[in-house]
């Protein structure tokens, strides 16, 4: 999707923002000390102060403000050495305190950016501001007919909100963003990214414009949790505000779910009146300060990021950007690619992991921790490609064999005798013998029918089970038949 | 057993270690003291069975040669400090078949300490009035109605009430009570007994029901300054619950009480002079500076030039907070429900019969303060003003060390006198609330007899967490005025 | 600054305390009482002035990130005044 929507009257740009709400990699809560595993038992991991008892109070946890300024440093932006926690007033029942506490305006970190990189090549993202808030609880309202049920597990977990600036503009931009950000903080261990179990949710801001007109009325699709839909969403609220405005119709700036059975965006009912939320700094708190110092400690601790990471294998190694990206997307499997290349062709190991390991992977729906071959026994086999024990063509056998039973290379290599037949002494006498049994066929080839050598190359090959090292028989066959 | 209830404190803490009677017997004393009592509606929850098993528990302490400092005191405990097993209801419907499963940081220091309860205090509801007619659970009456030969009851102030008049008519040793703008002083004042409020971040808010984050402070009440600063420092100590509990030691407060006040500078703020204050009162004042100064104090006029806003500021600060805290009832998690079958409905319906009227009508001002388009003229102005509030303080204490003004605008008054004017009733924490506003130590004195012969206060004003001074100052103001009161007599 | 009967019923319905339709005026004028009380605000003058963010001064205090709480449900739930299984109950919110 290139971004434009061509309506009836004309053509209209779509502007998107987005607002990632990204759950803290923390063992307890943001300001209480219960727990924050997904999954558990309803209303196991509440402490007083998430249910909200009377005289309960917060208290910040430490770790949670390193995870947001790491994260803000990630996202190369301002972090704020004094900040203030605010309450969001509201009533709903998966907020106990009838408030939420967020960060209003004087928020944590402020404006920062990342690149994105899509068909077209390379964009910045401009990010206004990253703030810490309280998560709220669960409501179910499918479990009873009269009824809806509330488990707090999740209420006061940390999340950090990270609001871009309405710098997308197409659905495939918003995919990359979401990649991306999802990239980094999984890199810095901010936050785990996992948008099935929620830990990286997305509120969809769509608006339409004539190109160079000004911003049109803009709709929040909420909650979305898996990219495809987020894409899915914004195609179709585009299309749906271009009708209305199209027809003559305006756009009510509202509040919209997107039904993912259906693919369309609906108006939220209980949401219908304006919010007044009536912020104001949250008096059992103080402002939140902390030193340059203490943000310098952390840059320091900071590990190499994607983008750099990927500008150093290209310029270095001398991947193809294509590559490199690939291998950077996921620090796991750029820990691995670093460990598997380590003294070995940098490029080589590159193409096999991209091509025979994810291929692998991919086919067998798993991740690459759960593979049975590590980067040491990957590393074994590109050492055997190297130095000619095998050839290409085996290698992929062999890896096959590694990844279904996690057998070493050069177990299956002895196992099989699969080593590549180099000696020169041998491969003559195949190749002899391939030339004797196809005389008429050397004949034509003499006199200019060029093809044929593959079709002797072949032979030598089949006759040794396809161990004969080719660039030699190549030579050799070369030699024999200019004779 | 009338000797019994008669002993101070100290002089009850004294005669237990002695041995000269057990901690069992002083709380069969006041347990019979309080039914003798309950016509005045100290408490909302009387805790007998518990109360005689703390005091055995005690007696085996002091057997056993392990007394605790507050062995065997029998005090009552205001109802918003959450007390594990027992019902707490903040004096509301709201919470009235509240029982925490958690005891308040600062309740939990008491029974630490060795103290025993008797009972939950009644008070203003949520803390909210200033002459304990808003609780649910009935106005109380100050014992000085039958002392003083008042025909009409009086009220004992507010919002605790309940704790002020059980001190005061010897239902209880001492009573914890809270202070957001004049809530322990004033009461105190206008039942002839002590009430201290500490420094704000002194005392843990932490299982208090909240009224005002940034004003409510714990402190107790009690018949002498001596006893007020034996509680205080087993009440007070820095609680890594409360975020905003100051990390600050806590010295021995009776040692402050050295009688010695030679050198020590008494600001007398001139903004405290009112027009309409009755003579009396300002003749008490003057009393109070005579006193001081006779025990070697200077008097230092000083100004403290926005005093006169500091209610209106107070009364837009302390709903809004309110609102917000107030938010969490809402008959889901606990306390009471009006059932409906829409969510909206039962959230509306819940809290118009589960709060008062005062509690609403603080519950949409503050929420009407803090809306959009008014947040700025009024919460943020309020805030403003209460900064330079502050620095008139600090200002002045540049200058002295303490300052003497008096604690209530009047005696205690005829309970129906302030129906239907809040504004009135508003008034009387005028002196009280700008210390507040400030989160400054202040304390309430005895100061003596009004033509009618009811109690009138005196209030020393220190320095951020130099409650040294003020119990020291107020403990020679008490020296001197203490024949007056113990003249009135008790029941 | 003065409150008529709609904006009355606004903060209401933002309180969530339901009030009469009858009440409303006499809410209203009692509001007013109080506002017009608090007007007087406006003759300080505050040019300048930060709004108190706190009267101890003292820095926000941060707790290490450990497990030390939860995992009581039974005393969470105990209180509430409508219980079903382990969750608690209210009247069902349609979306």
């Amino acid at each position: 999707m290139t971004g434009f929507i061509e309506g009836r009257t004309g053509t209209w740009e779509v502007v998107i923002g987005l607002e990632v709400h990204a759950q803290v990699s923390s063992e307890s809560k943001l300001f209480s000390g219960a727990a924050t595993t997904f999954g558990a038992e309803p209303n196991t991991q509440v402490s007083l102060v998430d249910a909200a008892m009377p005289g309960m109070l917060p208290v910040i946890n430490q770790y949670c403000v390193k995870q947001a300024i790491k994260t803000g440093l990630g996202i190369n932006a301002k972090v704020n050495l004094k900040s203030v926690f605010d309450r969001k007033n509201y009533f709903y029942p998966d907020l106990p305190q009838g408030y939420q506490i967020s960060q209003y305006k004087q928020p944590i970190i402020g404006e920062g950016k990342l690149t994105i990189t899509t068909e077209e090549g390379e964009k910045e993202i401009g990010i206004e501001r990253l703030h810490l808030e309280q998560d709220a609880g669960k409501s179910m309202h499918d479990q009873h007919p009269s009824k809806s049920y509330i488990d707090l597990n999740r209420s006061g977990v940390a999340l950090m909100e990270i609001v871009s600036k309405p710098d997308m503009r197409s659905a495939e931009e918003v995919g990359a963003y979401i990649r991306k950000l999802r990239s980094i903080v999984r890199y810095l261990g901010t936050c785990d990214g996992n948008m099935q179990e929620g830990s990286l949710r997305c509120d969809v801001n769509v608006s339409v414009r004539r190109i160079g007109a000004e911003l049109g009325t803009r709709c929040e699709i909420k909650n979305v949790n898996s990219i495809r839909f987020v894409q899915q969403a914004i195609d179709y609220e585009a299309r749906r505000q271009v009708d209305l405005l199209e027809n003559g119709d305006p756009i009510d700036q509202e509040t919209r779910l997107f039904d993912a059975s259906i693919g369309e965006t609906r108006s939220m009912r209980s949401k219908e009146e304006a919010h007044d939320y009536r912020y104001f700094p949250d008096p059992d708190l103080l402002p939140l300060e902390f030193t340059q110092d203490y943000v310098n400690e952390i840059e320091a601790e900071l590990p190499e990021l994607p983008d750099i990471k990927r500008a150093r294998f290209i310029s270095e190694f001398e991947l193809s950007a294509e590559d490199a990206g690939t291998l950077v997307e996921e620090k796991t499997t750029a820990e691995f690619y670093e460990i598997l290349s380590n003294g070995r062709d940098k490029k080589l190991s590159a193409n096999w992991m991209i091509t025979e390991l994810f291929g692998a992977l991919n086919k067998s729906g798993l991740e690459l921790n759960e593979s049975k071959v590590d980067a040491d026994a990957f590393g074994d086999l590109i050492d055997l490609i190297s130095d000619g024990t095998i050839s290409g063509r085996i290698a992929k056998d062999v890896f096959g064999e590694m990844f279904d039973t996690g057998k070493s290379a050069s177990s299956i290599v002895e196992q099989k005798g699969l080593r590549q037949i180099s000696d020169s002494g041998v491969l003559t006498v195949l190749i002899e013998a391939v030339l004797s049994e196809n005389q008429d066929k050397v004949a034509e080839f003499k006199e200019g029918k060029d093809k044929l050598f593959g079709f002797f190359v072949g032979q030598v090959m089949k006759r040794s089970q396809g161990q004969a090292n080719p660039k030699l028989v190549n030579e050799l066959l070369k030699e024999k038949l200019s004779g | 057993m009338s000797d019994i209830v008669d002993l101070n404190l100290a002089e009850l803490k004294k005669a237990i270690i002695d041995k000269d009677l057990s901690a069992k017997e002083a709380t069969e004393a006041y347990l019979q003291a309080m039914e003798r009592g309950a016509h005045l509606n100290c408490f909302i929850s009387t805790t007998a069975d518990k109360a005689i098993q703390m005091a055995k528990a005690s007696d085996q302490r002091i057997e056993s040669g392990n007394a605790l400092p507050l062995d065997g005191i029998p005090i009552g405990v205001k109802d918003l400090f959450c007390t594990s097993g027992v019902l707490t209801t903040a004096g509301s419907k709201m919470l009235s078949n509240f029982v925490p499963e958690y005891e308040s940081t600062v309740t939990e220091q008491l029974w630490r300490d060795g103290a025993v309860m008797l009972g939950k205090c009644n008070m203003d509801e949520f803390a909210m009035g200033s002459a304990n007619t808003t609780s649910h659970f009935g106005s109380v009456e100050n014992p000085w109605t039958a002392r003083a030969e008042f025909e009409r009851q009086l009220v004992p102030g507010g919002s605790s009430g309940g704790s002020a008049a059980a001190v005061s008519a010897g239902l209880a040793l001492a009573a914890t009570g809270s202070d957001t703008g004049g809530s322990i002083r004033q009461p105190a004042s206008f039942c002839g007994i002590v009430g201290l409020k500490p420094s704000y971040g002194r005392c843990s808010r932490w299982g208090m029901v909240a009224f005002a984050s940034s004003l409510d402070q714990a402190g107790p009440l009690t018949r002498t300054v001596q006893d007020a600063a034996i509680l205080l420092t087993s009440m007070a100590g820095h609680d890594p619950k409360d975020s905003t509990s100051a990390n600050v030691s806590v010295p021995n407060f009776e040692l402050a009480l050295t009688g010695d006040v030679k050198g020590m500078r008494v600001g007398v703020p001139k903004e405290y002079k009112l027009e309409g204050t009755p003579s009396e009162i300002e003749g008490l004042w003057e009393k109070g500076i005579e006193i001081l100064k006779a025990a070697g104090a200077s008097i230092v006029d000083v100004t403290l030039p926005h005093t006169k806003y500091a209610l209106p500021t107070y009364y837009i600060i302390a709903p809004a907070e309110a609102s917000s805290n107030l938010a969490r009832y809402d008959g889901i998690r606990y306390g009471m429900r009006t059932e409906q079958e829409d969510l909206q409905d039962m959230y509306q319906k819940t809290r118009r019969d589960g709060f008062g009227e005062e509690v609403k009508r603080r519950i949409l001002i503050g929420t009407y303060v803090l809306s959009a388009g008014y947040y700025d003229a009024y919460y943020l102005k309020a805030q403003r003003v209460r900064a330079l509030i502050k620095q008139d303080f600090d200002e002045a204490f540049e200058n002295v060390d303490v300052l003497l003004t008096p604690t209530a605008p009047s005696e205690a008054f005829a309970i129906d006198e302030n129906d239907n004017d809040p504004i009135k009733m508003y008034l009387n924490d005028v002196f009280t609330v700008p210390a507040s506003l400030a989160g400054l130590p202040a304390i309430s004195i005895p100061g003596g007899l009004s033509n009618s012969g009811l109690p009138l206060g005196l209030q020393i004003i220190g320095k951020m967490f130099d409650e040294e001074s003020v119990i020291k100052a107020g403990g020679v103001l008490e020296m001197a005025t203490g024949s007056d009161m113990q003249a009135a007599g008790k029941e | 600054m003065s409150l008529d009967k709609t904006m009355v019923q606004r903060v209401s319905q933002l309180a969530r305390i339901e009030i009469a339709a009858a009440q409303l005026d006499n809410t209203a004028k009692e509001l007013n009482n109080i506002l017009d009380w608090i007007e007087q605000l406006n003759e300080v003058d505050t040019e300048g002035v930060e709004p108190l963010a706190s009267v101890t001064g003292h820095a926000l205090p941060q707790r290490e990130d450990t497990v030390a709480d939860g995992g009581y449900p039974e005393k969470v739930l105990k209180n509430a005044p409508d219980r079903q299984l382990e969750f608690f109950a209210v009247p069902k919110v349609v979306e």
